[in-house]
């Protein structure tokens, strides 16, 4: 357990050639707190965590248990696991990656190769590869693995589940679970149903200016799976590829699929079989005791 | 009468004037991190593979062509050869050290690499001058030890070895290759795109090389240029100072320069010029650098 964490926005504001990307954000983050970051491109969310991790110069101030991260980069971003939403095009080994970020962090390289393996990425057995050369899959589970695998008081996941196969997802899930007590969350996205799950708080952002912030429920455990079952009018050939994607499996005639997901994942899901309300003739998910 | 109300003087703190402090430990251990992390980003780039095979080849293609076995004004075997490697890296160590040194730091940053690299909790100065060191080590070595092979090589074929000359060489293209690199790390700061940043560094190389010896000359007797003008551009150039410094090693009286020998060595003498030639281009660098790290630390990093 480490220190408990308080993030305060006062007044933020940033503007690029006059075009002004933040605009007078006040914000409280505190320990347990998970927040879901919503709005479109342009809403300013890349540009606030910039701002949080002392990338930005700004209006306003930023503060982490007190602290500017730009005046005291290295206390403050040793508290901050950070996974942005476009993988660098670095062509530095994944070996290499992983041994700079924990040097860095004054953290154990072998707990990050750890988490990749949790994430089903064999991490050893790429550490030669040019981290540019790996998979948008491959590379967010090292991303991942690199902000987990390390001591933090506060993880910034910017889109962090976008690449992740259903299975990756589920332990990605977990491994949050395992954190949600400990540190608190800021998770971004386009869209709210991908992380609604995840959160219990929601701040949406539209041209720079915090629009809506609210507690959401938070009844489904991060951890949680879901037995699912659905029923097909009839086998189609589209539809086995996308369940099959999420580990499903089907009756010998093709009408039935059973297979988990998991539970943050659910309206993500529900989401894909929507594509195929047609088809469905009974849909039973049922989380796993 | 009422009183003037007058802005308060703004005092060093507001101004968040901070001098620099030694570092630490972990400051230094980050600066071996970054370095390293550049020299094998370096190591593994094609543009590396190219410059090493150029530079040894010149000194193969010097050997190939006799001119060890030369004799021209006096002079034979490895002196002659050396002063001619460092004519021809005066003209390429330089485009070579700019251009790679934009498009590295300004490319990084373009691509998004500054972001979530500069997210770890790496001190900004152990950042910067750690890819400063990393990469000069990247871009010194090979040439000197181009230069040092021709040495065991002529060594080997029984020849004397000019130790003075090549220690001075060894420091020539030390402070040659430390100045243009920090002139590149300050355009990389000043000039955010990548493609920019190399234009500015191109035309940079291209006006110093324009302002070499001749065309100095043809300013001062067709343009009418005064003589202490002339004289601080050739100072004030790094190219120019190399260049004279190192024929001075080979020619002590400047005889192949001409008249202008007289001006430089009635100014300075010999050991003053040579002491300019090892110093002022490491400090013109430092005075880059240092400008460039603090732009850079007090503006936007990615």
């Amino acid at each position: 357990m480490m220190n408990p964490i308080s993030i305060q926005f006062d007044k933020v504001s940033k503007t690029f050639r006059g075009n002004k990307v933040l605009d007078d954000i006040s914000l409280g983050i505190q320990q347990g707190d998970r927040v879901a970051f919503v709005g479109s491109n342009g809403a300013g969310k890349t540009t606030l965590f910039r701002c949080l991790l002392g990338e930005y110069l700004h209006g306003g101030t930023v503060s982490v248990n007190g602290k500017a991260p730009r005046n005291h980069r290295q206390e403050v971003l040793k508290q901050i696991g950070f996974v942005p939403q476009l993988p660098p095009p670095l062509k530095m080994p994944v070996g290499q990656l992983i041994q700079f970020a924990a040097g860095v962090c004054d953290s154990d390289a072998e707990r990050m190769f750890a988490v990749a393996t949790q994430l089903g990425l064999d991490a050893h057995a790429i550490r030669r590869q040019p981290f540019v050369k790996l998979s948008g899959g491959q590379k967010q589970k090292l991303l991942i693995s690199i902000a987990l695998g390390r001591d933090a008081d506060l993880l910034v996941l910017d889109e962090p589940a976008a690449n992740l196969d259903p299975a990756a997802r589920h332990i990605f899930f977990q491994l949050l679970a395992q954190k949600q007590r400990e540190v608190a969350m800021i998770i971004s996205s386009h869209r709210l149903d991908e992380v609604a799950a995840l959160v219990n708080r929601v701040v949406e952002l539209d041209q720079g200016r915090i629009v809506l912030d609210d507690h959401v429920a938070d009844q489904v455990a991060m951890d949680s799976l879901l037995d699912c079952r659905i029923t097909l009018s009839r086998a189609d050939s589209a539809f086995a590829e996308t369940v099959r994607e999420w580990g499903f499996q089907a009756s010998p005639k093709g009408s039935v699929w059973t297979g988990k997901v998991a539970g943050p994942d659910r309206l993500r899901f529900l989401g894909v079989l929507s594509r195929y309300a047609g088809l469905l003739k009974g849909i039973s998910m049922e989380e796993e005791i | 009468m009422k009183a003037l109300n007058l802005p308060a003087r703004p005092s060093l703190t507001a101004l968040n004037l901070r001098f620099p402090k030694w570092p630490d430990s972990g400051q230094l251990h980050h600066l071996r991190l970054t370095a390293m992390a550049d020299i094998n980003e370096s190591l593994r780039s094609r543009w590396f593979i190219v410059y090493s095979l150029i530079f040894g080849g010149i000194v193969v293609a010097l050997f190939m062509t006799g001119l060890t076995e030369s004799r021209v004004m006096g002079f034979t075997g490895l002196s002659r050869l050396l002063v001619t490697y460092l004519q021809i890296t005066m003209a390429i160590l330089p485009i070579f050290v700019l251009l790679t040194t934009v498009r590295s730091v300004a490319g990084d940053r373009e691509a998004g690499i500054f972001e979530y690299l500069l997210s770890l909790p790496v001190s900004l100065s152990a950042w910067y001058w750690g890819k400063m060191a990393g990469r000069f080590l990247v871009v010194f070595l090979p040439v000197v030890l181009a230069m040092l092979v021709a040495v065991v090589w002529a060594a080997l074929k029984g020849a004397d070895i000019p130790w003075t000359q090549v220690l001075f060489y060894t420091g020539f293209l030390l402070s040659l290759a430390w100045c243009f690199l920090g002139i590149g790390m300050l355009i990389s700061t000043l000039v955010r795109a990548a493609d920019v940043a190399q234009g500015v560094a191109f035309i940079l190389w291209l006006v110093l090389l324009l302002f070499l010896d001749l065309i100095l000359l043809g300013a001062l007797v067709n343009g009418g240029m005064e003589p202490d003008n002339v004289i601080a551009l050739a100072l004030a150039n790094p190219l120019q100072v190399f260049r004279t410094a190192s024929m001075m090693l080979f020619d002590p009286q400047l005889v192949m320069l001409g008249p202008s020998a007289y001006l430089i060595l009635d100014i300075f003498g010999n050991t003053a010029y040579l002491l300019w030639a090892l110093l002022y281009p490491v400090v013109l660098g430092m005075g880059c650098a240092g400008l460039g790290y603090f732009l850079f630390q007090r503006g936007d990093l990615p």
